[in-house]
């Protein structure tokens, strides 16, 4: 999947990362580069961080230690309006749209092109039925976040996301809870933001054929820190157990509830 | 004994919590206030909901209160033979205290526990990380327009309820009662000054700064999905009738010999 397009340099360094949420220590030390232009996935069990992770790449999250570097800036101990225009070049797809409520579909869509000082209402028109028609999803601004599908309601966060071609997307569990038809379109369009307008992308997922068809590289988090980091290839057909038996779903009976 | 002590100090932590919060609220919204544009769609949007949808719920309030405060001031009055004394009693007490208490209690119930709700249900739905993901500021955004929007608000809505109180009190007295209406009206003019519609006005901008700084620190602070919107909804509520209640109190103090 590497090609010529991912640079070497990082857009975002990882250092060292910790946090505990209440008792838990849920990272331990994660370090982590992503290249400029690649789309990284990163792959771990339910509740191992890898969304807390994903929160500490926009400062959503505050790290108890370690560093997280964007282009040449530290975001660690940075305050919210610091955070602001460091902000402007990154997206985020949210697990559930996180869309919001009071505002109409093609409003949510143009929220970012809005808050990016855009003005011209046939612009922003045009930008956000484009954006609706990628998405797959033509026609459909004038409609409530309530009266959405949660698949659909994915989609047209991520049009809102993406609509303002953000250098870093973040995707957090783009492709879960939808048919497999639409997690395709969704891998095709996240392999088509990256390639066309040259945008870093971090995915998290559990979906293996999401993470085999988008990823240029696959990490794993495992007890709190990355346990492996290479191609998918290598990543999908390793022998080590741990990964094997993320990979191909095979619990151990440790992982036995009942 | 040491159950009792515990929560005691839980109950006094938590209480020095919240005003800290509450405190570091209100300076971020001042600061927001003179550092980004107002948002005059937003502010256009929140004075509707806060002010012109809170009109009826005001007219009732404050003409009923009227109305029973005029008819139980001249079941007593009369007795005395004070008959011409309700009407400054009335206004006084309309414009003083009836008015913007009961109006503030009025908009907090209706307002501020729809406001605890709304930002309680956005923090847990990963609304207002969105807005923090999409570089905007969520206090500029979300409460800026909510304080702006009570501050002009609550004072008219305030005037409002004294302007039906006095009207209604004059209605039941004069008419039902029969009162001689040209008493109660000079009177009322002879005693009622500046001094007590303005009172009245400033302790509506007050109450409006708490109440909309309670309910919508309550509604930021929530947790607990579901669970905590709701605890957020009614300790919103419960909170800003104490806060406004003791504020009262200081206020008529302060006012009194400030005004």
């Amino acid at each position: 999947m590497a090609d010529s397009s991912i640079s070497t340099k990082p857009l975002v360094r990882i250092v060292g990362v910790e946090k505990k949420l209440g008792r838990q220590q849920v990272l331990r030390g994660v370090n982590l580069e992503i290249r400029e232009g690649e789309r990284m996935v990163i792959i771990g069990r339910s509740g191992g961080g890898k969304s807390v992770l994903l929160k500490h790449i926009i400062a959503l999250m505050q790290p108890d230690a370690g560093e997280i570097w964007f282009r040449e800036r530290n975001l660690v101990g940075l305050n919210e309006e610091e955070l602001v225009p460091l902000r402007k070049d990154t997206g985020m797809l949210f697990q559930n749209g996180a869309l919001f409520d009071s505002l109409s579909v093609g409003e949510n869509v143009a929220f970012p092109l809005r808050e990016k000082g855009v003005r011209d209402e046939k612009l922003i028109r045009a930008e956000v039925e484009r954006a609706l028609k990628i998405v797959d999803l033509p026609g459909q601004g004038h409609k409530w976040p309530a009266d959405l599908s949660g698949g659909m309601r994915k989609r047209v966060a991520l049009a809102r996301a993406a609509i303002a071609k953000p250098a870093l997307m973040l995707y957090d569990e783009p492709t879960s809870g939808l048919d497999p038809v639409v997690s395709d379109s969704i891998n095709k369009l996240m392999v088509r933001l990256g390639d066309e307008l040259k945008m870093t992308s971090v995915i998290v997922t559990h979906d293996m054929v999401s993470a085999r068809e988008v990823g240029d590289r696959i990490a794993m988090l495992y007890e709190g820190k990355i346990y492996c980091v290479d191609q998918p290839d290598v990543v999908l057909t390793s022998k080590d157990p741990i990964v094997y038996r993320f990979v191909n779903g095979i619990s151990d009976a440790s992982d036995a509830v009942f | 004994m040491a159950g009792f002590v515990e929560m005691l100090g839980a109950r006094v932590l938590g209480m020095l919590t919240m005003s800290g919060q509450i405190v570091f609220l209100f300076q971020d919204v001042m600061r927001c206030l003179f550092r980004y544009p107002i948002r005059f769609n937003l502010l256009a949007k929140q004075i509707d909901f806060i002010g012109a949808k809170s009109v009826g719920v005001v007219i009732i309030t404050g003409g009923f209160i009227g109305a029973v405060f005029a008819a139980q001031c001249e079941f007593q009055f009369k007795r005395l033979g004070m008959s011409s004394a309700v009407g400054p009693v009335v206004a006084i007490a309309m414009c003083r205290e009836l008015g913007p208490v009961l109006c503030a209690l009025m908009i907090a119930g209706r307002v501020g526990s729809a406001m605890a709700a709304e930002l309680a249900t956005m923090k847990i739905t990963e609304q207002i990380d969105a807005l923090r993901a999409l570089a905007v500021y969520p206090t500029e955004y979300l409460i800026v327009p909510r304080f702006l929007a009570m501050l002009i608000s609550l004072p008219i809505l305030v005037a409002l309820a004294i302007i039906c109180g006095i009207g209604a009190g004059y209605f039941v007295a004069v008419h039902v009662l029969e009162v001689p209406g040209v008493y109660y009206w000079n009177n009322t003019q002879k005693f009622v000054g500046d001094k007590d519609i303005s009172i009245g006005v400033v302790k509506g901008l007050l109450f409006s700064i708490i109440i909309l700084l309670v309910s919508c620190n309550k509604g930021l602070q929530s947790s607990q999905g579901a669970e905590g919107v709701g605890l957020a909804t009614t300790e919103a509520v419960v909170d800003a009738f104490i806060c406004v209640l003791i504020a009262n109190f200081f206020f008529t103090f302060l006012l009194n010999a400030l005004l």
